[in-house]
């Protein structure tokens, strides 16, 4: 996978991944290019298209679209099972997932991401695993603030390793 | 669970997110923004120390900002400060801010590799993940630098933590991506391969991302994956949908892992061991039976999950392209799929039978569907899905079906989407010609595709329809005929007039026989349409007129007239006026016999590759050699561009010529497509030269080049003026110069690599191009590497193979083109797909051009691909090896040469080199021991050449004597060629 956006269907860019180097200057052409592209598209229509020497899979999920530019051998349907599955991760570590969580927690929603897929490849398929990753380091979070409001003043030497394995 | 309520949120943060949300315009929000930058810079810059807290929300809203879309200039040093933080919420933030703002800023990338350095080798996984996240998603080179040695070792390591190996792999893949010199194959690649057998499905799924992508680079390091692929695709296919627990997505066992595990067979030819083939038939089998199977679920996720296991399952048996049985049945699958009630899969059978239709073991199963994809391109919804319709009529039309595919098309134009008329007027032309059986056919098809779609219709079209007419003398007087009455039309198009004016310029002398339309009416109607023409057909027009007063001279008088009023010969345009001058001049003072041989007959055309498939090619995207061959052909045009400020002398000369379409519209080479006898070709070559003679080219030639770049923009009906700014994009542009001439010295670098694969190629002071390549068969791959040897940034960086002439049909050499921008110091790797499809004597060319520090680099090189790198020695005992020398005794069989040693005549560096042609060396064979003797078979696509070689060294003389006897005497001859250079 080259890149994935997430716009909403006024157009505002919510989320992007990009896997291959590209300036800032390209990365907002081909934003704008492809949401007005998408977006002109009908439902019913088919999820795939074909964009400069890319294919693009999108789908649309509430008020988001969901869009990700792959390669000329890569596989449609699954790319198209991959976007769902992302939205699964969002819905289950939000709790039925809308757009606004998406935009204040957008930082949440990237991380969700890099555990899923890494350099545009799935890293992790199952639900369970990367919702367990990511709730761990939530978890290790809580935990050292837990401990930092009881030995206020040592910060510097917890030792989160030992936190981890507890 | 909302986030909010896990202790990270940041209230500040929510804050302002709220507050952009709540702007009214575009000016508030700005405004906000501006007020909160001010705000985190005074605090950045602020004399008190700011907490992590703090320092984390302030980048925070940073990257906010950034995303919004607004330039963010500093924070990058708080956010590096943040990766070394203890608190994890703190690191994780400073990570993305790294991953999603990268700068090239020196002194930050070493503070960032330290901190990488530093989590790494922390030895807590969730620390070390969040580093290699972060190398991954920035994938630079100075990353690459730092940490390609390091990233093996963790990934194979007996102690490492499963959700690190994953992120190890993929962080591997992206540096080997972006910097594939730095990832150095060693011990690690073997056990990397085994990861295949990994417990867990997440490393495998993750590991096998890498292995694919290493396969496709280094094959035959990685091979041993074949068999564990299979058998790890076996377990799954056979698995119960519960079995895999997690990895089942919606009843379907591990569908992205299984999708992987086909790719990466795809990488491989069949497996040779039969018990591992059996096997991964029996896979395939089985996948095409459960898509047969009713379904488990009635979710769409279920359906899309199987039929992509199923998807790519038919692109493996269409890969290995040796299972009539399978590739059959995998057709009428997709034959299911063309009428299913998903437009997805719909669109995806039309696609993948695309494919199907170029086997010869499936090519007339796919021809039972086309009803069915007539009807697609008549009735779906959706353009992208009409226009897969209309790549697999294509792809399935052969002589049987020609004439109804063509006339199916041709309606479907009429009402066709703009964005891929273009696309069907370049199909439909290149079917009418390839299956014309006869030819009025052929001129009716391309004249209704003007009348259809005129404006699509683009210069090659209507060049390839001119010279076939010119070729082809039975189809002249059908062809003045009726583009004589598609001009009676009171509305035609300008490319109407355009062939209406150069076909009855040559040729309207076949029809004036009749009063209707004689030499006068001719005239007038061609006349007619002159002044609402553009200034490139009206020049045409002109030599039109020209070669009107040769044909019919009762017209002379009319023309004259016309050619001598002010309109003309004091046209603004200097074309124009200067052609008027000219003919009239020409008329008036020239003898008719003078007249008669300036203006005769067009001579045919020479037979070349069709540059319309050439323009399909490139409208498809980026990567087929024939690409270059077009951009060959534009050199020629714009040489005759500049040829076009010519003495009066000559002048005779070009008129003849002015309204010749220029040679950049060489048009399909007609040998390989008609099956009435072939052309005449004895004038070609005189044609040539008058060609590179002076002539100037048809104007519109130069017009072309500005429709062809919005071509490739891909115009859709709203996007215009994102359009505009796309061609005004001159940064990124390629430079637009002609491909310099090869170098002087490009054929002694080609000798230099006849006997060895890999080297150096090139090296002057800013650039240095290394070399490897590998061959089996009739097929090489090579790897180019580009090394930038400055510290400055080569911009518009392209680099283009071109096979020249015949070599085109003989060698086919496949690319994708490279990232424009090199990096000083850095280097680049382009890969090229070689396969030798007959033998050849020429070297495909490979241009690079760049920019460097404002100047454009413009070299070509010959690409060292010989003939011998397709060898495959054979080892034969002495009386096989002078049987079969004798068998080859006919004159032509045999090349031979007599010249004198230029390098060591030392017996190991003979044998060496030899060895490096690609030969056996057989030894006891030769009865005196001096002398060398080889033998090996050349394959390529259509045949295999045998051949045997003898070297008879005299040291005495420092002489060699060299002899090649081979079943095909060009081959023979440019062996010998070659050889005598390398000794």
């Amino acid at each position: 996978m080259q890149f994935m956006l997430l716009f909403s269907r006024q157009g505002k860019l919510r989320l992007q991944k990009w896997y291959v180097p590209l300036s800032d200057k390209e990365k907002k052409k081909i934003t704008r290019e492809l949401v007005q592209t998408v977006l002109a598209r009908k439902p019913k229509m088919c999820s795939f298209l074909e964009w400069r020497d890319l294919k693009i899979v999108y789908k649309r999920y509430a008020s988001l679209y969901f869009c990700c530019a792959i390669e000329d051998q890569d596989n449609e349907l699954i790319t198209l099972e991959i976007i769902h599955r992302y939205v699964e991760l969002l819905d289950k570590y939000f709790g039925s997932v809308c757009e606004l969580d998406i935009i204040f927690n957008f930082e949440k929603a990237y991380f969700i991401l890099d555990e899923f897929l890494l350099g545009g490849e799935a890293q992790e398929t199952s639900k369970k695993n990367v919702l367990k990753a990511i709730e761990q380091a939530d978890l290790l979070q809580e935990n050292i603030d837990f401990q930092m409001r009881l030995f206020a003043g040592t910060v510097g030497e917890v030792n989160i390793a030992v936190v981890v394995d507890q | 669970m909302p986030a909010v309520s896990k202790g990270d949120g940041m209230r500040g943060l929510a804050v302002f997110i709220s507050d952009i949300r709540n702007c009214k315009s575009k000016e508030a929000e700005i405004k906000r923004i501006n007020k909160e930058l001010a705000n985190i810079r005074s605090k950045f810059k602020g004399d008190k120390a700011l907490d992590g807290y703090s320092k984390k929300k302030y980048v925070c809203k940073l990257l906010f900002i950034f995303l919004l879309g607004h330039d963010i200039d500093f924070g990058h040093m708080e956010a590096v400060n943040l990766l070394s933080s203890n608190k994890y919420t703190e690191k994780q933030i400073g990570y993305l801010f790294i991953s999603v703002l990268v700068n090239s800023n020196s002194e930050l990338i070493r503070l960032i590799n330290n901190a990488i350095k530093n989590d790494l080798s922390s030895r807590n996984p969730t620390f070390m993940c969040l580093a290699l996240h972060c190398i991954a998603n920035v994938g630079s080179r100075e990353m690459a630098e730092a940490f390609a040695s390091e990233i093996p070792r963790i990934l194979v390591a007996g102690d490492t933590m499963d959700s690190v190996k994953q992120s190890a792999a993929l962080c591997l893949l992206r540096l080997y991506k972006t910097s594939p010199d730095l990832v150095l194959m060693g011990e690690w690649t073997s056990r990397v391969v085994h990861l295949l057998n990994d417990q867990h499905m997440g490393v495998v799924t993750a590991a096998i991302s890498l292995i694919t992508c290493l396969s496709q680079k280094n094959p035959d390091e990685f091979k041993t994956c074949v068999s564990l692929a299979v058998s790890r695709l076996s377990r799954i296919v056979s698995s119960a949908s519960t079995d895999l627990q997690d990895y089942t997505y919606y009843f379907v066992p591990a569908p992205w892992l299984s999708c992987k595990l086909l790719r990466l067979l795809q990488c491989y030819p069949p497996p040779e061991d039969g018990a591992v083939k059996g096997r991964l038939v029996e896979c395939l089998e089985t996948i095409l039976n459960k898509a047969q199977e009713p379904p488990k679920s009635k979710k769409v996720q279920h359906s899309n999950a199987k039929n992509a296991i199923l998807f790519e399952a038919i692109s493996l048996i269409i890969h290995y392209d040796s299972e009539p049985n399978l590739l059959v049945r995998a057709c009428n699958q997709l034959g299911q799929f063309l009428q299913h009630r998903e437009t997805n899969l719909r669109y995806l059978a039309l696609e993948s039978m695309c494919t199907l239709a170029s086997s010869e073991f499936s090519h007339e199963a796919v021809k039972t569907h086309i009803e069915t994809v007539i009807n697609a391109l008549k009735t779906e919804r959706d353009v992208s899905v009409r226009q897969r319709a209309a790549d697999l009529l294509y792809a399935m039309c052969d002589r049987s079906n020609a004439k109804q595919i063509v006339a199916e098309m041709l309606s479907y134009l009429e009402t066709a989407d703009y964005s891929i008329r273009e696309e069907m007027v370049l199909k439909v032309a290149i079917l009418a010609e390839k299956y014309a059986v006869d030819y009025s056919w052929y001129v009716d098809t391309i004249l209704n595709l003007i009348r259809i779609a005129g404006d699509y219709v683009s210069e090659e079209v209507w060049y390839r329809v001119i010279q076939i007419v010119i070729n082809r003398d039975d189809v002249q007087g059908y062809a003045a005929k009726t583009v004589f009455e598609a001009l009676q039309a009171p509305a035609c198009h300008e490319n109407m007039v355009k062939v209406g004016g150069y076909i009855l310029g040559e040729f309207g002398n076949l029809i004036a026989g009749d009063p209707r339309s004689s030499p006068l009416v001719q005239f007038n109607l061609l006349h007619s349409k002159f002044h609402l023409c553009s200034v490139p057909t009206r020049a045409l027009l002109l030599s039109a007129y020209i070669k009107f007063i040769n044909l019919f001279p009762e017209t002379k008088a009319t023309i004259q007239e016309v050619l001598r009023c002010d309109s003309q010969i004091r046209n603004s345009d200097v074309e124009l006026q200067q052609r008027a001058v000219e003919y009239l001049k020409l008329s008036s003072i020239a003898s008719t016999d003078v007249l008669a041989t300036v203006l005769e007959e067009m001579p045919p055309f020479p037979e070349r590759e069709s540059s319309i498939l050439a323009k399909l090619k490139k409208k498809k995207g980026p990567g087929a050699v024939s690409v270059t061959e077009l951009e060959d052909n534009k050199r020629e045009g714009g040489e005759l561009n500049g040829g076009a400020d010519r003495g009066p002398d000559t002048a005779a000369m070009a008129a003849s010529n002015a309204s010749t379409p220029s040679p950049s519209a060489d048009l399909l080479g007609i040998r390989s497509s008609a099956p009435v006898g072939a052309a005449p070709t004895s004038a070609g070559n005189l044609l040539v030269d008058v060609f590179s003679e002076a002539g100037p080219a048809a104007p519109s030639a130069a017009v072309n080049d500005d429709g062809f770049l919005r071509d490739l923009e891909q115009p859709t009906e709203t996007s215009d003026s994102l359009l505009v700014e796309g061609s005004g994009d001159s940064d990124s542009a390629p430079p637009s110069e002609d491909p310099a001439p090869p170098l002087s010295e490009a054929d002694e670098l080609l000798n230099k690599f006849v006997c060895k694969n890999n080297g150096v190629l090139f090296e002057n002071q800013l650039l240095q191009i290394g070399i490897k390549s590998e061959y089996r068969q009739n097929l090489g791959r090579m790897y180019l590497f580009y090394g930038n040897k400055t510290s400055v940034q080569f911009a518009s960086f392209t680099t283009t193979v071109s096979c020249p002439g015949e070599l085109q049909s003989q060698l086919n050499v496949q690319t994708k083109p490279v990232e424009p921008l090199v990096e000083g110091g850095a280097q680049i790797q382009q890969v090229l797909n070689i396969e030798c499809l007959t033998d050849f004597s020429d070297a495909p060319l490979l241009n690079i051009k760049f920019r460097y520090g404002g100047a454009l680099q413009n070299l070509t090189l010959k690409l060292p691909v010989t003939i011998n790198k397709f060898f495959q020695p054979t080892e034969m005992a002495s009386n096989d090896f002078f049987q079969r020398w004798k068998q080859l005794s006919q004159p032509q069989q045999e090349a031979q040469k007599i010249f004198k040693a230029n390098h060591s005549m030392d017996t190991e560096v003979l044998k060496a080199k030899l060895l490096g042609l690609g030969t056996a060396l057989l030894d006891n064979v030769d009865p005196n021991p001096e002398n060398y003797v080889c033998a090996g078979v050349i394959q390529t696509k259509g045949q295999q050449v045998g051949c045997l070689l003898r070297l008879e060294p005299n040291a005495q003389a420092q002489m060699y004597r060299l002899t090649l006897r081979c079943s095909k005497d060009s081959v023979s001859r440019r062996l010998c060629e070659l050889l005598a250079e390398q000794f």
